[in-house]
């Protein structure tokens, strides 16, 4: 079996599955949020059980309107608090406290190997990164999770990308996964799981892995996942607590289809919007000029991410008309790139930093887009007014091509900047 | 189980916040999401849809998040069925979860705006009543049939845990 079939087959106390097969799964954890879960909440309520199957193994976060912008967004917060403490609910990141879902989910060991985890949100898909089944459901899935710990799953086929070499210098994670979308397409892996593996993967720490499990939903993925090796037990073994045991895929598993991506002739991509596929490289994209540089988000919003974009941005100004955001992706993250002086030059060069969480990326507060703006983001997605106007523009982006961008006003590739 | 509503239709990759921008994601009450349903291209949509809609769309309808608002909000704008080439997965058990049918199709040579058509749910047949020609769709698996009838996955988990 390959890992997705092992931790499915162990979820539902099944010897073997396969592909196709329906199969009724036990949950080992489930995260709701502000935005998703008030409604997965009321759900609950009509299902008219009266305590969640298990308060340890539930985790909400507060991320997606924080501090709340508006009454109605108070408003529901409120209303998940109140949810949180009835129901005994261990693992609450309130404001101040946490910062985005998928990037604490991580960082606070709520996700072990071989876990199966279902999210009220989409890029549940990110905890693949450390060797775990992790997929997002909306609220009425969720709800019926609460209640009972369990999820009906389809087995799905698993598309494996054995990616050679390395990458190069300012090229990340995020241009493997923009590459690898544009190729296959914004539906190429439409109810499948992709599993990462080769080479580069290896050399990629875990937060460019979850960067590229977090898009794997961008391709329609059911899951991303990188199988666990050394890098993944010792970032576990640091922060879960109790055992765990990492499965990966046997010597003869499975796989519908392999793809070979070569990662050392790869240079930054770019997506140019209104879609995630429309990969070209940074420097063939012309000239065009930005209002916002946005760096955050549980793509692009961890330590590394705002290391490589520092480094580009270091002693250099954001410039003149452009607007740098910068949205550390926790409290954590925030606390170590104050303590490695990152925010500094954040500040430094003119950027606008805020308070962990989701920013600017689904368009609700702080840094919205107008009519017409363009803006280069680290993110995952560029529908139309995902951002604010449905008239602005959003290119996707890794870290280091935002900051260059920052730097230039106009999308740029970093190693046209760097070291200059 | 028969639907009918006059055709509406939309091409590929129609995303979530196509169908509800984030914005509205705090208007919680069904009726006032309706009211932005599929705002991110087709403002007119709620209008269009007032008298029972089939919305008729290419690949990939619904990818993007997992909001569930997406569903709810085409559900009570009055769409009575979304026909689409293929659907993202959260979007897929979302629409199911809360009672809304959907069909695998490929039909969109076939029907134009404003046609008349009947959708048979439980066969994944489809008649075009206004052009007389009979279409075939991809029947819902019977899982997603128990649900879409017992009114959606809350009333059916209600009468799985024995509470009706
Ligand atoms: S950062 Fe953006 S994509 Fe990630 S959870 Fe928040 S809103 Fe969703």
């Amino acid at each position: 079996m390959n890992i997705v079939e092992k931790i499915l087959a162990r979820a539902s106390g099944e010897k073997e599955v396969a592909p196709g097969q329906i199969v009724d799964a036990e949950v080992d954890v489930a995260m709701i949020h502000d935005l998703t879960g008030p409604r997965a909440i009321d759900s609950f309520r009509e299902i008219g059980v009266k305590r969640v199957w298990d308060p340890e193994r539930i985790v909400v976060v507060f991320d997606h309107d924080v501090p709340p912008s508006t009454i109605k967004a108070a408003g529901l917060q409120k209303k998940v608090r109140e949810f949180v403490r009835e129901q005994g609910i261990k693992h609450f990141y309130d404001i101040g406290r946490g910062g985005v879902c998928h990037v604490v989910m991580l960082e606070k060991g709520h996700v072990r190997p071989g876990d199966l985890v279902v999210g009220a949100d989409s890029h549940t898909v990110t905890y693949g990164a450390l060797g775990a089944f992790a997929t997002g459901v909306g609220a009425t899935d969720m709800a019926a999770v609460m209640a009972t710990g369990k999820i009906w799953l389809r087995v799905p086929e698993a598309l494996k990308f054995e990616i050679r070499g390395r990458l190069r210098k300012y090229v990340v994670a995020k241009d493997l996964i923009l590459h690898i979308i544009g190729m296959i397409g914004a539906e190429g892996a439409n109810y499948k799981a992709m599993i990462f593996s080769g080479e580069a993967v290896g050399e990629i720490g875990i937060d460019g892995r979850a960067t590229m499990c977090n898009m794997s939903v961008e391709a329609g993925a059911k899951a991303g996942i990188v199988e666990p090796d050394e890098k993944t037990i010792r970032f576990v073994r640091e922060r879960a607590k109790g055992d765990f045991t990492a499965v990966k895929s046997d010597p003869d598993a499975h796989f519908s289809k392999v793809f070979e991506v070569n990662a050392s002739e790869l240079e930054p991509q770019v997506a140019i919007p209104p879609s995630v596929d429309n990969v070209k490289p940074a420097s063939e994209v012309g000239d065009i000029e930005i209002d916002q540089a946005f760096l955050g988000t549980c793509t692009n919003g961890r330590l590394d991410d705002l290391r490589i974009a520092s480094e580009i941005l270091k002693g250099k100004k954001v410039k003149e008309g452009v607007r740098f955001v910068v949205v550390p992706g926790s409290q954590e993250v925030y606390q170590r790139a104050l303590e490695e002086g990152l925010i500094e030059i954040f500040l430094r060069a003119g950027a606008a930093v805020c308070a962990p969480g989701c920013g600017p990326c689904i368009g609700i507060s702080r840094g919205v887009l107008a009519d017409g703006e363009v803006c280069v983001s680290a993110a995952n997605r560029n529908f139309i007014g995902r951002m604010g106007s449905p008239k602005a523009k959003v290119y996707l982006a890794s870290p280091a091509v935002v900051a260059a961008s920052a730097i230039t006003g106009k999308i740029t590739d970093p190693r046209e900047v760097a070291g200059k | 189980m028969k639907i009918r509503g006059r055709a509406i239709i939309y091409g590929d990759n129609i995303d979530t916040d196509i169908i509800i921008p984030g914005r509205y994601l705090v208007l919680q009450d069904p009726e006032e999401l309706a009211k932005h349903a599929m705002e991110g291209i087709d403002p007119s949509f709620p209008e269009k849809a007032r008298m029972g809609a089939i919305i008729v769309a290419g690949k990939n309808f619904g990818c993007g998040s997992s909001r569930e608002e997406a569903p709810v909000a085409l559900k009570h704008a009055n769409t009575k069925c979304v026909i689409a080439e293929s659907f993202a997965r959260i979007f897929y058990r979302n629409a199911i979860n809360i009672g809304l049918p959907i069909i695998e199709a490929s039909i969109r040579n076939s029907v134009e705006e404003g046609d008349e058509l009947v959708v048979d749910v439980i066969s994944g047949m489809i008649v075009n009543e206004t052009k007389g020609i009979t279409l075939k769709g991809n029947p819902l698996p019977s899982l997603a049939i128990e649900i879409i009838s017992a009114g959606g996955l809350t009333r059916y988990i209600r009468k799985k845990l024995g509470l009706e």
